[in-house]
């Protein structure tokens, strides 16, 4: 074929043209040598809906864990007797039954949203990595059992699991974090089980193989390096899904419970008020939810496309 | 072909067993059947219940019981309510089948028209908006979408027109004073909205992009080179190709329908599996549990096995020997 | 009669409004063809100012390195260049400027009097339809009215025609059960289904082993005895050029470098870049232990940024730099032969090298 750079034909949005680099005979060279890492943040950079959600999602977790000192109102304060109002200049996001300012509660609530999102994907990633890479590297019996277990989780909503999950083993932060990553980690290890098994097969791993090192360097040396990219994407997507799992046990009555207040918490406190005067309970932690999963989802794009320009997804 | 299925089905069955072990041995580990003893003053009641349910056996000698009594039609009792699970059970996948039927219907069609014009007028007005509804779609919480529409679709337009009825119905899937498709019809918009927003938004987002990379095969400019028009090219060749990768995760999807089904069915108080299964966990009705994952199970392993097939039909390469 | 087909030969009716420039015994002419595409770094000129005919009956080869623009200038011609390409230029079948059609008129003419053999059949044959359901839409996109046995005749004959054995089973199976020269032979009756006046062969045999290559060489050849069609014979490799070709167009860098028959393009280039690639092909009758080959120094331009004046000058041992070659770009010219052209400078001074002179004494 021509010179048609192959992306040119997927769908990867056309980039800004760059300057023109040091005239040569060749002067393509001058751009292909660039360490992987600048490629990286270049890439990402570019991605502007990624870095808009990467400022947001910063200011978002700041916002939630200053609480103390940033909220208008603390935690909890109540006032009866003006019971629940609209948005206000005093209450911007106005107030519940209990005259409490939604605005404090949203970002007291966001710290166990986003703390439950942040740790079950560090902690799922964390088995998923180890238990994938295993899988992919050792294949035979390690490999069978990671593919049949998953096989059998999904033939039950993970939905129901989870929820009989939290009935037997409780209902407090720390539990459901580790519920949720105990079921969270086999995504990922299919991810890595499947980029092991395909760099596996490089030479550059047949060759260190060949010069005697060690399975587990081979594998932290060689293979888990080439695999950061989408285990790094996945941990991202993982944040998303779990700030998501966690408010819709909360909606089924199943999350946590007061005096701890989570997002999903706070809408299936307002489900009631639907069709009502108090309908605004309902918008501003549903929003808080929804801006931050996008700016999740965004970032783990911008993280794709960084990592693998060629990705179509 | 058919001895493909067989196979397909051989593999299935131990996967339902193990399954329906593992869940049966964690739902009885989870709630105590004698619970409600616990109060009475004879010291040997739990003891007399435990031995009546068979509890004091172990758990495979327990589960064999269970299953043997299961293939014969004998789905046990409520452990709250001593109703016979079967009747429950069937009455409430009735309903449940006519969601998870319009959903898969709604969102395939849906999902497909959406991912094909994106992909063909790729970068157009049209295609941003979707790739933007998408993402915000697949952001929303689905029960957090089900009360906005109901706030938005329903029982806000009542209140501001002041109706009698709202637009769109929000409770169960019939009137209890009226009948007939368009009381039906009110009836199901929004559950299946809610069911299926999630899904459309990750079917087309997968299917424009799958269009994409048929658009882009040279068999696809054969058939332009042919002289077939963008259209016939597009529906005979690209479209064609694209389903295949679609059908596959369609299948792997299904889990997550069911999944949806649990929170829609509770917003809209559809009495189905979805509720069957909340109410039932709340209640700590573990024999019902315990039906009620292997039922669903079941479901779903059915449908990849449907998918299967499917895969099989529309992919030539595809080898069934 | 198909009324399809007769819509066009209306068409053919209409003296068209064709430049003088044109030939007009010529099936097809191409204008000072450019095409950029946009990319990260700049616009590629894939295509850069080729103009060429085709007449009817003949086999023109076009020749270039990959990335020289040979496939982009096919793909334009059959107007399938994807939306984002920057085309300007014109292409004339039977002195009907194409690039004016509207998509419906260019659609009648596509496939049935100009089709294309693609690189790759593998690819190029869709994997879910039959072969036989293939070769047949190529007859019904045109020809709607025909018979379901007529068309299935007529795949059947095609199919034999290109020596395919047992053509009546291999039509009804699958492009991923045929092997590979099969695959391409079916892709080739394929594109000779409604007799077109031009076949463009991209690359037909790059995919294929050497024996097979030579068997479906031999059907072309055969194939175009039999229709009379022109072809133009897509390739970077001189050997299948000399073989079937009657004349050559080098390209090098999205630019036609030389022109002419196969015999002075073979005896006498013109152009450094021609003798360059002759000079690095074996021949039988040399002793490969004694004599070494020329290797063309430099590695094909980007074409991005494409060398100044003549794209070839940083790899070229005539070049006078600066100055004119690497600030003007030569044009096309005739220093015998008024059909033998060749964009260099100093083509007077290339001719009197021969290729062999370029190769060296083994050590």
């Amino acid at each position: 074929m021509t010179t048609l750079p192959n992306r040119e034909l997927l769908d990867v949005p056309t980039e800004e043209n760059l300057p023109p680099p040091t005239p040569g005979e060749f002067a393509d060279e001058a751009t292909v040598i660039r360490s992987q890492w600048q490629l990286f943040w270049r890439r990402f950079l570019r991605h502007r809906m990624a870095v808009i959600s990467s400022l947001v999602l910063v200011l978002l977790v700041f916002v939630c864990f200053s609480a103390s000192w940033l909220a208008p109102f603390p935690k909890d304060h109540q006032n009866l007797t003006i019971g629940a109002t609209g948005p206000s200049m005093k209450h911007w996001f106005g107030t519940d039954d209990l005259g409490r300012d939604q605005l404090t509660e949203i970002m007291f609530a966001g710290q166990i949203s986003l703390k439950i999102g942040l740790a079950v994907a560090v902690i799922s990633t964390l088995i998923g990595t180890v238990l994938g890479a295993l899988a992919g590297y050792f294949s035979r019996w390690t490999d069978q059992l990671l593919m049949r277990a998953t096989d059998l989780f999904l033939v039950v909503p993970a939905i129901a699991i989870l929820a009989i999950a939290i009935k037997k083993f409780g209902n407090s932060a720390s539990t459901i974090i580790l519920i949720l990553a105990a079921l969270g980690w086999m995504y990922i290890a299919r991810v890595v089980r499947s980029q092991i098994l395909s760099v596996k097969e490089k030479e550059y791993v047949e060759a260190a193989r060949a010069s005697g090192a060690s399975s587990a360097r081979i594998i932290v040396r060689h293979l888990l390096p080439n695999t950061i990219g989408p285990i790094l994407v996945n941990a991202t997507l993982a944040i998303a899904a779990a700030i998501i799992t966690e408010s819709t046990l909360s909606f089924l009555g199943f999350g946590v419970q007061p005096p701890t207040t989570s997002w999903g918490r706070m809408l299936a406190d307002a489900e009631g008020y639907v069709g009502t005067a108090k309908a605004h309970l309902l918008y501003f932690p549903g929003l808080a939810l929804l801006i931050t999963v996008l700016c999740v989802n965004f970032i783990g794009d911008g993280l794709r496309d960084a990592f693998d320009p060629q990705s179509v997804r | 072909m058919p001895s493909y299925v067989a196979r397909r089905l051989a593999y299935s069955i131990p996967v339902l067993l193990i399954a329906s072990f593992l869940l049966f041995a964690f739902v009885r580990a989870t709630f105590d059947p004698t619970a409600r003893l616990r109060a009475s003053r004879d010291p040997h009641a739990i003891q007399r219940e435990r031995a009546r349910l068979g509890l004091d056996k172990p758990i495979v000698v327990q589960y064999k019981d269970w299953l043997v009594k299961f293939t014969h039609g004998d789905w046990g009792q409520s452990s709250r309510t001593h109703d016979r699970v079967a009747p429950m059970v069937r009455g409430a996948l009735w309903n449940t089948i006519q969601l998870i039927f319009w959903g898969i219907l709604v969102s395939a069609v849906v999902a497909i028209a959406i991912g094909i014009y994106s992909a063909v007028r790729q970068y157009s007005l049209g295609d941003y908006a979707f790739t933007s509804l998408s993402f915000i779609g697949l952001a929303m919480p689905p029960f957090w979408f089900g009360l906005i529409a109901i706030q938005f679709l329903a029982a806000g337009p009542r209140n501001w027109f002041h109706l009698t009825n709202p637009p769109f119905f929000f409770v169960g899937l019939h009137s209890v004073d009226a009948s007939g498709v368009v009381d039906y019809a009110r009836h199901l918009v929004l559950p299946v909205l809610t069911l299926t927003v999630q899904i459309i938004a990750s079917w087309s987002r997968y299917e424009r992009a799958s269009m994409l990379d048929a658009m882009s095969g040279d068999y696809v400019r054969a058939a332009r080179a042919k002289g077939l028009s963008s259209w016939g090219v597009i529906f005979k060749h690209a479209f064609r190709n694209a389903l295949i990768p679609l059908v596959t995760v369609m299948a792997l999807d299904i889990g997550l329908l069911f999944g949806g089904l649990v929170i829609t069915e509770q917003i809209f108080s559809i009495p189905g599996m979805g509720k069957l299964f909340i109410d039932s966990l709340i209640q700590g009705d573990a024999n019902v549990l315990v039906v009620w994952t292997v039922v669903t199970a079941a479901f779903v392993i059915g449908f990849n096995l449907l998918a299967d097939v499917a895969y099989g039909a529309l992919d030539p390469r595809i080898r069934y020997a | 009669m198909p009324s399809d087909d007769l819509s066009v030969d209306e068409l053919e009716g209409v003296e068209p409004e064709a430049p003088p420039d044109v030939p007009r015994d010529a099936v097809l002419s191409v204008r000072n063809l450019h095409v950029d595409f946009p990319s990260d770094d700049g616009p590629v000129h894939a295509v850069d100012n080729v103009s060429f005919d085709v007449f009817e009956n003949e086999i023109v080869g076009i020749v270039g390195e990959s990335g020289s623009g040979k496939s982009v200038t096919s793909m334009a011609i059959m107007g399938l260049l994807p939306k984002r390409a920057q085309i300007s230029g014109e292409v004339y079948f039977r002195g009907r400027a194409l690039r004016d059609l509207p998509d419906k008129q260019l659609r009648r003419i596509r496939g049935a009097k100009i089709a294309m053999v693609f690189q790759d059949a593998l690819t190029a044959l869709d994997p879910v339809y039959t072969v036989g359901a293939q070769i047949a839409e190529a007859i019904t996109v045109h020809d709607r009215h025909i018979g379901k046995a007529d068309v299935q005749d007529r795949v059947v004959e095609l199919l034999r025609l290109v020596g395919i054995p047992n053509p009546g089973h291999r039509a009804k199976e699958y492009p991923h059960e045929f092997s590979g020269g099969m695959r391409q032979r079916a892709m080739i009756a394929m594109s000779i289904a409604n007799e077109p006046d031009v076949l463009i062969a991209d690359e037909p045999t790059t995919a294929l082993d050497v024996t097979i290559q030579a068997q479906v060489l031999e059907v072309m050849e055969r194939i175009q005895e039999r229709t009379n069609s022109a072809i133009i014979l897509i390739t970077h490799d001189l050997g299948v050029v000399a073989g079937l070709a009657d004349r050559v167009m080098v390209m090098y860098a999205g630019r036609a470098v030389e022109t002419g028959t196969v015999d002075e393009i073979f005896y006498s280039p013109q152009h450094p870049y021609t003798l360059g690639l002759l000079a690095s092909l074996p021949r039988l009758d040399e002793d490969s232990r004694r004599v070494r080959l020329h290797r063309i120094k430099g590695q094909p331009p980007s074409l991005v940024h494409v060398p100044s004046g003549c794209a070839f000058h940083p790899r070229c041992q005539f070049a006078r730099l600066p100055a004119p070659c690497s600030t003007e770009v030569p044009a096309l010219r005739a220093i015998d032969d008024l059909d033998h052209v060749a964009a260099c400078h100093f083509s007077e001074d290339v001719v009197k090298v021969r290729p062999d002179d370029l190769k060296t004494e083994a050590s």
